[in-house]
């Protein structure tokens, strides 16, 4: 059976659990800005928002190394930032721009910014799950003690590469965290009906590795389960799956007219909001007060805002740019 | 120099084991090469070189070659073979969606210096799903390269060069090349990516050709200069880059020109060719270009259909002397469509 954890039995110290709390307000009002500058045509493309699901990226990616590698999908902007890509240069390639982390050419579901470890992100669902196995291959290989850690919705477990990934990571023994953010949708469609398998951990269940799944708005419990699976993987072991249960409270992409919600799983999930929570139990826990608590959501929407002021003074890239980088020249070195 | 009597499928082999001896970050991967492979192709190196760099796979075409982009982002230089090129409709979405694109959607930030070895080819009676020559699908990918050998020699230069090179290389073999004997430099040099060899001079055509058709083509030359007819023939060996200059010059000088592969002909490069050269050499040109293609159907098992399906000296020679006639006052029967193996 998973296992399951709660915040009763997590030890996340005061410094963490702020740096996790200021990282989620920081994805929260970069995402609620883009929704808005969305509306108003100023970003490009399909716009795919993690708002609710903030407390994975960040438990996750603030544990990791620049040199440990994650794969992201379509739901992308959360892992990048909490893995450190700067606000402005994420601003920037949404809006298309030269400043951007993929100087433009990339856009919301193709992030990538290698000296952070944000290895890539992708419009494909399940497409690049194989490519994480190959980076914690590459590490084996190597020697290093790099830990790869793959993030990915509920939908692409019923990918085929889901199940060959999968495999492949067992029958190799990779330093691989795979990690499962199970919404209940895959795009409109919700679980119950498109799997007869409610959780992902049970998924895996044959290939023995080790699996869990906790409630993922409950940030002190998430930081803890894949503290755990960290230091196995660190030592060189794995792979491990971490199933967090959590809900997307946009639609499946800006500008879905959402016919399928349920108006009290809205409720329900407003009140398991990972933001409010984890604020809440940091005043609970004496890290902080509740001014101090609003001037972090301040400092975050400060942040955003210089952010978009900066993307906005970053030009187009020249058209040209497009053709050179089609093939990768002598000089393009991998991480 | 040195030379050796050797064989494809011998040449991979060595072409490989020298690439992992000079850097480690080369690492083979795919189903059944620890044991050789059902050519016997990789034969020895997972002695050599290990079983973690000798990587037996499970039947995962997406997800290995998946591992290979992501190794590949990450530092190694992995040569990846999918056993039969019927099976990439496994991969493409690695291929097509992630491979080709990373180094362009990351801004240059990544690169993924891959290689994907794979066969293609009828003539082996093995039916419809393991005898396709699928190469003009990955030539309309922007980001990939694409290289076709013909011989022993080019396959060991092109390979070292495809695993040299900084981006995903496809080399595609063709089985019925794999075991004829050759006499190559015992060291054969890397041959850049993008160059065209010229294998015989002629002034009255040219005969672009790949891979097993190469053969063919100077097959039918042979032939032809029997009936007075100087072809010239021409291996882009790589489609992607494709060395138009090279060819469109030859035409430009003969004035006609054939095109041959063994896919089919509907959809296939030689499309591509030809719409180039006409751009390339129009003022030149005596006589339309004409393609060398297998008929548009699935390849069949029975040896009679198989060997009519199969294009090859004959029906070069057949497409060659129709652009030689073409200005001639009777006009010989024979259309485009003969020029097509297995239509009559």
């Amino acid at each position: 059976m998973a296992k399951s954890r709660t915040a009763a039995g997590a030890k996340l110290e005061a410094d963490t659990g702020l740096d996790l709390l200021a990282t989620m307000w920081r994805i929260r009002c970069f995402e609620e800005r883009v929704a808005a500058l969305k509306r108003a045509f100023k970003v490009y493309g399909l716009i795919h928002l993690s708002i609710g699901g903030e407390g994975v990226a960040a438990a996750v990616c603030r544990q990791l190394r620049d040199d440990d590698g994650i794969y992201s999908g379509h739901r992308a902007h959360g892992h990048a930032i909490a893995k450190g890509a700067p606000l402005a240069k994420m601003m920037a390639e949404l809006m298309g721009r030269e400043g951007g982390v993929c100087r433009g050419l990339g856009g919301s579901m193709h992030l990538v910014d290698r000296q952070h470890g944000m290895m890539g992100a992708t419009g494909v669902v399940g497409g690049n799950l194989p490519l994480a196995v190959g980076d914690a291959l590459a590490a084996r290989v190597r020697g290093g003690d790099q830990v790869t850690a793959m993030f990915f919705g509920d939908g692409a477990v019923q990918a085929g590469t889901f199940a060959e990934s999968v495999n492949l990571a067992a029958l190799w023994e990779l330093p691989l965290i795979f990690v499962c953010e199970n919404n209940g949708f895959a795009e409109f469609t919700s679980r119950a009906e498109h799997s007869t398998i409610e959780q992902v951990s049970d998924v895996v269940a044959p290939y023995g590795f080790e699996r869990e799944t906790v409630d993922g708005s409950d940030v002190p419990a998430v930081w803890e389960a894949f503290r755990a699976f960290l230091d196995e993987a660190r030592g060189g072991r794995g792979p491990m799956l971490l199933e967090c249960l959590t809900y997307r409270r946009r639609g499946h992409y800006e500008g879905d007219p959402q016919q399928y919600r349920d108006p009290a799983a809205e409720a329900e999930w407003e009140r398991r909001d990972p933001v409010a929570r984890l604020q809440a139990h940091a005043v609970e826990q004496g890290w902080l007060d509740d001014d101090e608590a609003r001037s972090l959501e301040r400092r975050a929407l400060e942040e955003v805002k210089d952010a978009e002021r900066v993307a906005l003074e970053s030009s187009y890239p020249d058209p040209s740019l497009a053709a050179e980088l089609v093939y990768a020249t002598e000089e393009c070195r991998p991480a | 120099m040195s030379e050796i009597e050797t064989t494809f499928v011998k040449a991979v082999r060595d072409t490989l084991a020298r690439a992992m001896r000079a850097d480690e970050r080369v690492i083979v991967l795919g189903e059944d090469v620890a044991e050789g492979g059902p050519y016997l192709l990789t034969e020895g190196l997972a002695e050599e070189f290990g079983r973690e760099r000798v990587r037996n796979t499970p039947i995962s075409e997406a997800a290995v070659c998946g591992v290979a982009v992501g190794a590949a982002q990450r530092g190694l230089r992995p040569v990846v073979e999918i056993m039969f090129i019927d099976f990439i409709t496994l991969a493409l979405d690695q291929l097509v969606n992630q491979a080709a694109k990373a180094h362009f959607m990351s801004g240059g930030q990544l690169c993924v210096p891959l290689v994907l070895r794979t066969q293609g080819g009828c003539g082996q009676r093995s039916g419809a799903q393991h005898s396709q020559s699928l190469e003009a699908w990955l030539t309309h990918v922007p980001g990939l390269k694409v290289v076709m050998p013909s011989s022993a020699a080019d396959a060991a230069g092109l390979l070292a060069s495809a695993i040299a090179d900084p981006g995903p290389v496809v080399v595609v073999e063709n089985k019925a090349l794999y075991y004829r004997r050759e006499t190559t430099a015992a060291e054969p040099e890397p041959i850049p990516l993008g160059r065209a060899h010229t294998l015989r001079r002629g002034e009255d055509v040219t005969i672009v050709a790949t891979s097993r058709l190469v053969g063919d083509a100077l097959e039918a030359a042979e032939r032809l200069a029997r009936e007075g007819i100087d072809a010239e023939v021409i291996d882009p060996r790589t489609l992607v880059p494709l060395d138009v200059e090279t060819i469109a010059a030859s035409v430009q000088r003969t004035g006609r020109a054939v095109v041959a592969h063994e896919a089919v002909t509907v959809g296939g490069f030689g499309a591509e060719i030809t719409a180039q050269l006409q751009n390339a050499a129009f003022d030149f040109l005596e006589a339309p270009i004409q393609r060398v293609g297998a008929p548009f159907m699935p390849v069949p098992v029975s040896p009679p259909a198989e060997d009519a399906y199969r294009p090859g000296a004959d029906e070069v020679c057949t497409a060659a002397r129709f652009v030689i006639e073409w200005d001639q006052p009777e006009p010989a029967a024979a259309g485009p469509a003969a020029a097509q193996a297995g239509t009559g």
